[in-house]
């Protein structure tokens, strides 16, 4: 039996309320389908799920908000016989089922057992001991998620997150909560993380945009309004295959582990318009035509502000990519989303004074950044790898 | 379609791109862009919506001419009458 939880979307999210069932006891599911809707502080996502198999109890009504990491329902994997409980549990609006909390109130995640197993020592790092301390969080009583469920620092996190969030006494309800004031704080709990945990370095690189901005214009002088392309996203697919090339800044730093990642997801920044921003992945960028990168990037940015995302492209970027510049700026010096282990930014495409062939002329020219992970790469790799962005952007046709 | 009518296209279209603006207090002469704090994806998407509503397919080299309120809504207008 597969459990399916309440998913981390991103590492400022602490809890979420379940909106919406898309699926019954029952029915089958297989890999990828939308499973449930959740209502985060970045708006409604679809919850997709990872196993093939047959829905066998859901556990959660809609309405409630739960920490991450609650089971929101069981998923009977291929080849396993149902259960008799299958049939007694539905949640269909209006049904009362024994096993669910009531809707718009906010409930604590099941009740799991401790790691520690009879015999058997703590599992837990020394960074995630030191942070329960300065929490005053018992670990013995925090549930492990790591390898051998070991306590990890985000499981420490959760549970200082989820005692903080306990009420003293019967709470409004959620949605009582400024949503602004929410969304702040988690970007707050995230941007902070990353800069106590994360040695950032920061480098940057002055690119000359001229062959990308001309043949970005002879291409959309040739095609209708809705197959142009932005300059935007030459910058993503130039820093997916500039990964290629260094995959080592294509990582996560999970609780001082380092995770390569093979799939290259990159995250793009977009600023929401009531405020905050999120940044989810186009999953397999360096794979993607610059055509297809432009479509599914169009598609990520209405589906964003229109709070619609999905799951995994909240959970899955590996690396992010910024271009704050059209607010203006020549350059943005960003902070890592943990458990990214770098972030790429694009400032203001601005003409200046350039020296081509010994001669001064006037040329569009974008500075680039890179924030890396120290721990994962030093300023010799990142300074190659920002080397190959500016060499891919020469050559746009290739990318 | 009347000038009035043009506006109130263009400004119903600007309030699908930026719903949280204001748009009774869009400056008819300053930037649209820099009015309601859009990027080149929103001014494409806005520009993709004029296509769809009114059948105009502004070249890339024409946005210059529809980057406020008042030079928009004329450029259309133009457009409009001869197409």
């Amino acid at each position: 039996m597969a459990d399916f939880v309440m998913p981390i979307l991103g590492a400022d999210m602490t809890a979420g309320t379940l909106v919406e069932w898309h699926k019954q006891p029952g029915d089958r599911v297989k890999r990828g389908d939308i499973i449930a809707e959740v209502e985060t502080e970045k708006g409604l996502i679809e919850v997709e799920i990872f196993v093939d198999g047959v829905v066998e109890r859901l556990l959660v009504k809609p309405g409630t908000q739960v920490p991450v990491g609650t089971v929101l329902a069981q998923i009977r994997e291929e080849g396993a016989p149902p259960t008799a409980e299958m049939e007694l549990v539905s949640v269909h609006p209006g049904a009362a089922g024994p096993t669910l909390p009531p809707a718009g109130v906010t409930v604590q995640p099941p009740v799991l057992p401790p790691i520690q197993v009879e015999g058997r020592r703590l599992r837990i790092s020394p960074a995630a001991r030191k942070l329960a301390a300065e929490l005053g969080i018992d670990p013995a009583s925090v549930r492990g998620t790591g390898p051998d469920a070991a306590v990890t620092r985000e499981d420490i996190e959760r549970a200082a997150a989820q005692r903080a969030a306990r009420p003293a006494a019967p709470a409004a309800p959620a949605a009582a909560v400024d949503r602004w004031t929410r969304l702040r704080q988690t970007i707050a709990a995230a941007m902070t993380r990353s800069k106590r945990e994360i040695p950032h370095y920061y480098l940057s690189t002055t690119i000359d945009m001229q062959r990308t901005m001309t043949w970005v214009n002879a291409v959309n002088a040739q095609r209708p309004v809705t197959e142009r392309l932005i300059h935007g996203v030459l910058f993503i697919k130039a820093v997916a295959l500039a990964l290629r090339e260094l995959p080592e800044l294509n990582a996560w730093c999970v609780d001082g582990r380092v995770v390569q990642k093979t799939a290259i997801h990159v995250g793009v920044a977009i600023a929401l318009r009531q405020g905050g921003l999120v940044a989810p992945a186009l999953h397999d960028a360096d794979r993607q035509s610059v055509d297809e990168l432009m479509r599914n990037f169009r598609d990520l940015v209405q589906r964003a502000r229109a709070g619609s995302l999905r799951s995994s492209e909240l959970s899955d970027p590996t690396i992010t990519v910024t271009s704050i510049g059209e607010q203006g700026v020549d350059s943005v010096f960003a902070i890592i989303y943990p458990p990214q282990a770098a972030i790429v930014g694009f400032g203001k495409i601005v003409e200046r004074p350039w020296s081509v062939d010994g001669q001064i002329m006037s040329r569009p020219v974008v500075m680039a950044t890179l924030s890396g992970d120290h721990r994962v790469t030093d300023g010799h790799r990142g300074a190659l790898f920002l080397s190959a962005v500016d060499r891919l952007l020469q050559e746009p046709a290739r990318l | 379609m009347t000038r009035d009518e043009i506006r109130a296209t263009v400004l119903r279209l600007l309030g699908n791109i930026a719903p949280e603006a204001d748009l009774t207090k869009l400056k008819p002469d300053v930037s649209i862009r820099d009015e309601l704090d859009i990027d080149s994806m929103d001014f494409l998407n806005f520009v993709i919506a004029l296509h769809d509503t009114l059948h105009v397919d502004i070249p890339e080299t024409e946005y210059p001419k529809i980057a406020t309120l008042n030079d928009c809504v004329a450029y259309l207008e133009g457009r409009l009458q001869v197409g």
